[in-house]
């Protein structure tokens, strides 16, 4: 691709999603955009961006964004952070949390919804554990389009056999023709929106874990400084963070520390309250 | 190294499935059927089983059940491996003591997957 239109497409993104397009991820643009340009009626992704530029068409800008930051995922992906979700979070928040009072969760790159349904069926298989507390979860997605998809819950054959066990397969999907279709009841406590994370976080709520997995790597340092002090905002004193595998928040912020020996679990800081110190 | 049979009438599906095993450091002996394999588990049990059900002989299930039976048949840990994709098949196969479940068509990621979710890697 032309250096110019490029520089637009990666100008482009930045702006709409604040991903960064680098030269090394230019191998994704045929594959991601290809449909697109083939709906436009334009020959290559070359094309595609060029006409872009001359239209400057908002949905077009829009659909190719899109395309450009969804990502796969799949179901209990990384394992790890359902584990430690199962046996430090939900017993500290049972512990700690007022009878009555429901636990926050924000899946904050819910993808098309294995994460968010991941931690229901968590969820409902520790429900002893949970004495009765319930717990909503917001799962919101820059992509309108994976988002529908979440909220269907219909998968392929190909994404039920990627880090769903299959006991819980048997358990919580029921086959529709080639497609695996999640039970409806584990939708009640999930609240899927659309979202992106440079937007004001004014509307979101308040948290008391935060799953933000494999979509920092996208943004560049401010922008994932930013996203992290806003979150810390929005999320309980002694709330849980939870980051992707090739994640940190080191060198980035001091809201958040890692729990040592638990690899992706961060927890707000404790701050000292100086006045009361002296 | 742990020890996996293949267990599949088909030679090409177990060219596959032993590259992808070896490549996952495991040591790989095959069976044609499940008549096969149960001789092979009587001389030799291994650790893990990968197991397609339609085979001439002796299908994939009644091998299952034969093999639980054996003394130290309910050591090596079982996914099936197959062409049977509804629900029926798969609860069956689990009464009958598999520890997994694979759908054809299949890949190294979704062995990789299974046999992590059954601890065996």
């Amino acid at each position: 691709m032309q250096q110019d239109n490029f520089e637009y497409l990666a100008n482009l993104l930045m702006k709409k999603s604040g991903h960064v397009l680098t030269p090394e991820k230019g191998y994704l643009l045929d594959s991601r955009l290809g449909p697109i340009a083939r709906k436009e009626g334009v020959n290559s992704v070359e094309e595609l961006v060029r006409a872009m530029r001359t239209r400057n068409d908002e949905q077009l800008n829009w659909a190719v964004t899109e395309a450009m930051t969804t990502n796969e995922t799949f179901f209990f992906r990384d394992r790890t952070p359902f584990d430690l979700f199962k046996a430090e979070v939900i017993p500290h928040l049972v512990e700690n949390r007022r009878p009555g009072v429901k636990a926050k969760i924000w899946c904050a790159a819910a993808s098309a919804g294995q994460e968010p349904y991941s931690l229901a069926m968590v969820l409902r298989e520790e429900r002893t554990m949970l004495r009765g507390m319930q717990m909503d979860i917001l799962a919101s997605d820059i992509s309108d389009k994976i988002i529908d998809k979440a909220k269907a819950g219909i998968y392929s054959q190909f994404e039920v056999q990627r880090g769903l066990p299959v006991q819980l397969m048997v358990k919580y999907f029921e086959k529709e023709g080639d497609m695996w279709k999640i039970d409806p009841s584990l939708r009640q406590n999930i609240k899927f929106r659309v979202f992106n994370l440079l937007e004001s976080y004014l509307s979101v709520g308040n948290f008391d874990v935060v799953f933000c997995r494999n979509v920092l790597i996208y943004f560049n340092k401010e922008t994932k400084r930013d996203i992290l002090n806003r979150m810390a905002q929005k999320m309980a004193p002694d709330g849980f963070l939870f980051l992707g595998a090739a994640e940190t928040v080191l060198g980035l912020t001091d809201e958040f520390e890692p729990v040592a020996g638990k690899r992706g679990l961060y927890r707000r800081k404790q701050r000292v309250d100086v006045a009361k110190v002296a | 190294m742990k020890q996996c049979l293949v267990v599949d009438d088909s030679r090409v599906i177990r060219k596959v499935a032993r590259r992808i095993l070896e490549d996952m450091e495991f040591k790989c002996t095959e069976a044609e059927d499940g008549a096969q394999a149960l001789t092979q588990c009587r001389a030799d049990m291994p650790d893990a089983i990968l197991l397609d059900w339609n085979m001439p002989v002796m299908n994939g299930i009644d091998f299952l059940r034969a093999l639980r039976l054996e003394s130290g048949g309910d050591q090596p840990i079982v996914v099936f491996c197959t062409t049977e994709n509804d629900m029926g098949h798969i609860t069956e196969a689990l009464r009958a003591g598999a520890n997994e479940y694979i759908m054809k068509p299949f890949d190294s990621d979704i062995i990789n997957a299974k046999f992590a979710e059954v601890g065996l890697v």
